[in-house]
């Protein structure tokens, strides 16, 4: 934190922590990024899944082991729950008023989309290595 | 911070209803819709590696009636917060905001979203592999 003497917050303020904390600009870059990568990789995700409802087992993998498609999953898992983690944040922040509830909520979204994002990509990664 | 009394702004009941108010505050209620729904695609991808007994329990979810419901849900969230997140973003280039420009981008999300899941449940439930 600067202590920049334009600042007109109150050193308590800034302390406590009710002020800026300095990351808006990243959430919201992140959050368009993220976006336009989603447009692409959702409408291609939704063609891969309608290619495959009348395939069997076999084909559905044959699908997903295929480099590009298993890439593209990837990237889709990644900025989906990258996507949902932000705006998810702005919810719970917008409507969670009570402090330790606003924080255990933000932590636990972190966890859970942490964990599905390393689950979904060692998925890919054992139909894609054939393991 | 929650018991200071500031006085509070209008709140939603006191406004007539607009579209660009549903549009608004549909974003946000299918964006958290479409975060559970981030879960089904890991299911989804985890069952698919995990084995043909596994995808198969995973299948005949998706394709219960319930599953089917839900299914539909997402397909049309999907499609809402894609064709409204493109709204966003050419917002967010700082186009589009003279009012019955905003107006009218509003009504074609809500129409384009439902149309493109009319188009995608014609096709699943014409080529007869539901889910």
């Amino acid at each position: 934190m600067s202590t920049n003497a334009k600042d007109l917050r109150h050193p308590l303020k800034r302390a406590r922590g009710l002020g800026s904390a300095q990351f808006g600009v990243a959430h919201w870059w992140t959050q368009r990024t993220t976006a336009v990568a989603l447009v692409l990789l959702g409408l291609w995700f939704v063609i891969l899944v309608l290619g495959l409802l009348q395939g069997d087992y076999a084909t559905a993998r044959a699908a997903v082991a295929k480099p590009w498609n298993a890439v593209l999953l990837i990237a889709f898992l990644v900025s989906m729950f990258w996507h949902a983690v932000l705006g998810l944040q702005v919810v719970v922040e917008d409507y969670v008023h009570t402090r330790w509830k606003e924080i255990t909520l933000l932590v636990l979204i972190k966890f859970i989309a942490v964990l599905c994002v390393l689950g979904g990509t060692l998925a890919v990664l054992r139909i894609a290595l054939g393991a | 911070m929650a018991q200071t009394q500031r006085p509070l702004s209008p709140h939603l009941q006191i406004y007539k209803w607009q579209v660009q108010m549903v549009t608004s505050i549909l974003h946000r209620a299918t964006g958290i819709a479409l975060s559970v729904g981030t879960l089904i695609v890991v299911w989804g991808l985890v069952a698919l590696a995990a084995g043909e007994d596994a995808f198969h329990q995973f299948k005949i979810c998706m394709g219960s009636p319930l599953g089917m419901i839900l299914m539909i849900g997402w397909t049309w969230s999907l499609f809402y917060h894609l064709c409204n997140g493109i709204r966003h973003l050419v917002q967010d280039a700082g186009a589009g905001y003279a009012i019955a420009q905003f107006v009218r981008s509003s009504w074609l999300t809500v129409i384009g979203s439902i149309v493109l899941t009319l188009i995608v449940w014609g096709y699943v439930l014409s080529a007869g592999g539901a889910a």
